[in-house]
């Protein structure tokens, strides 16, 4: 990850929206002990370094202050690895519709 | 410049949800506790011919009905003889966006275009969020979507951070929050800074929207088979999907067809905790929507709710993760089907359900949904065995939800398990009485609760002496 950024890349920023204290009463304690907080990404407005607190322009031009984070920021989720526990199902139930097909004929 | 403390935003919620939705909810109101639920719909909601209309600009709906042959042959292996119905699938996948939740889309953001909102704003970790995004961009309107995608570490569900993905896709600003229900506060915030439409999933235009979904699995039912389906299982979170497709299959005269919600069982998780926040494998269509939506509808982001599962539901079944995870195997593998997991609730239960039912008769699935990275068994799978679930063959009702997700080891072993509906209507005439404030009901009250729970006068009389005098105790 680059530690810089320059104006016109794309970032994600964070920000807490509520600190602890401000949270709604109503919620588990695990939740309440922790911040309320947002990520966002746009199109940085002024160059800086990874922690400072910038400007953003959202996609749709809407302007955000925020805590600079990522410069370029990647889709981590992926399809994971494969998962033993299915990768036989589908042989068994071929195996079942097969010897279905036998006893009928 | 306004207060943006949490309460003083609470606090405007009325004002701007009238704002945002451009519904003047009060005009349906009849007494504090109930309201014209069938004038609302009609006057704030759009006929299903105009719907069809605004569908079918948009290449919305219109989706295939599937018979899954080799799948209704595995049940019949496991039913006693004669026994065993028919199933079919209606491929919402589809659609744009990729669900059904663009026919609500479609049909709230229609509305925010024809009342001249710059743009729309939506707050969902679900399918509906890109399906607003979508319709946006075709629209040429500015989105906004708020979800709810991290824990406390800044972990995320590999299923939302795919749907967070989508979104941006389509070209929406994306606003992802840590877990908490404070995520209807900065919707509130959101709308007030930006004079944008709530494109909520539950005001009347947005559960019209899925009143196509009914009539088309209808039509085409009849079309192919010459009759209407005996059971359409739908899968429940917040209630508009069943509310809907119930809707449309009256409309198209389907009047006995048995609407069955099912729902993934994610009991013993809290949906606001931090900590359970990663340790369940189903993000919708799960417990900790169904039954707190089916029970107090009006807990949604709109001052009344237009889907009110209660008023349309015959039966609900929950099923488990693994069950649905090994169905989403098998309807790739035996039926070449890839789709998304959460989509497939319905399926697993329909499993069992078509089991017990005759072999001549009709059971209908009325969603699939899209599959993708993230959004997969092998992805959800993998996330849930490095937070340390367990993964196992086995009885699939022995797991226990944040514990163990257990696949099945064979069809047989699939078993939706019955929730008890009267002990959902109960809560529900509990819940509005609490919010009333209410010990005492008029007629007009006792009215508006028998169609909400569709019981006779004389249960909601027993219910309501039941709940006022264990209160006097």
């Amino acid at each position: 990850m680059s530690e810089t950024a320059r104006a016109g890349d794309w970032v994600e920023i964070k920000n807490i929206v509520m600190q602890p204290e401000e949270r709604a009463t109503n919620i588990p304690e695990e939740t309440r002990r922790v911040p309320l907080e947002l990520r966002l990404k746009g199109f940085l407005l002024a160059d800086a370094t990874i922690g400072d607190e910038v400007e953003i322009e959202t996609i749709i031009g809407r302007r955000v202050r925020g805590e600079l984070i990522q410069v370029n920021p990647e889709f981590q989720h992926d399809f994971g690895r494969p998962v033993p526990e299915l990768l036989t199902i589908g042989r068994e139930l071929r195996q079942r519709l097969e010897r279905g097909k036998r006893d009928d004929g | 410049m306004a207060d943006l403390s949490y309460q003083a935003v609470m606090a405007r919620k009325n004002e701007i949800m009238k704002k945002s939705i451009g519904v003047d909810y009060s005009e349906f109101e009849l007494t504090p506790l109930a309201f014209d639920y069938e004038r609302m719909m009609q006057k704030a909601g759009y006929s299903l011919n105009e719907i069809r209309r605004i569908q079918t600009e948009m290449s919305v709906g219109n989706t295939p009905l599937i018979e899954l042959r080799n799948i209704t042959e595995i049940v019949r292996q496991t039913a006693d003889p004669g026994k065993g119905a028919r199933i079919f699938i209606k491929d919402e996948a589809a659609n744009p966006s990729g669900s059904f939740k663009v026919r609500r889309a479609s049909v709230s953001c229609y509305h925010a275009q024809q009342h001249g909102y710059p743009g729309v704003v939506a707050a969902t970790s679900g399918n509906y969020g890109a399906a607003v995004a979508s319709q946006a961009a075709a629209r040429g309107l500015k989105c906004i979507i708020v979800q709810e995608v991290f824990d406390s570490r800044g972990i995320g569900q590999p299923e939302i951070l795919e749907k967070g993905r989508k979104c941006e896709a389509y070209g929406a600003e994306v606003r992802q929050l840590s877990v908490g229900p404070e995520l209807f506060y900065m919707l509130l915030r959101l709308l007030e800074e930006t004079g944008y439409f709530n494109a909520s999933l539950y005001t009347p235009f947005g559960i019209a929207g899925i009143e196509t979904l009914g009539y088309e699995l209808a039509e085409q039912v009849r079309g192919r088979t010459g009759r209407f389906p005996d059971v359409v299982v739908v899968t429940h979170a917040g209630g508009g999907n069943l509310t809907g497709t119930a809707r449309g299959l009256r409309k198209a005269g389907a009047t006995e067809t048995k609407v069955i919600g099912a729902s993934v069982d994610l009991s013993g998780l809290h949906m606001a905790s931090d900590i359970d926040f990663n340790r369940k494998s189903f993000t919708t269509g799960h417990t900790g929507f169904g039954v707190p939506f089916a029970t107090w509808p009006d807990r949604a982001d709109v001052p009344r709710n237009a889907a009110r599962p209660l008023r349309y539901m015959d039966r609900y079944v929950t099923v488990t993760q693994g069950e649905v995870f090994y169905t989403t195997e098998m309807l790739a593998q035996l039926e070449g089907l890839e789709r998304g997991p959460a989509g497939n609730t319905s399926l697993a239960a329909a499993l069992s359900l078509a089991r017990e039912m005759e072999r001549d008769q009709i059971l209908v699935v009325q969603e699939t949904e899209y599959t993708g990275a993230g959004k997969h068994p092998t992805a959800q799978l993998t996330f849930a065995r490095a937070n340390g679930i367990e993964i196992r063959r086995g009885d699939p009702d022995q797991s226990v939800p944040g514990k163990s997700i257990i696949i099945p080891e064979r069809p047989e072993q699939f078993q939706a398990k019955d929730f008890s509906l009267d002990n959902l209507r109960k809560s529900l005439v509990k819940n509005a009485l609490a919010h009333a404030r209410l010990t005492e009901l008029s007629e007009v009250d006792i009215r508006f609760l028998m169609d909400e729970t569709r019981e006779s006068r004389e249960w909601v009389q027993r219910v309501v002496a039941e709940l006022t005098e264990h209160q006097l105790s």
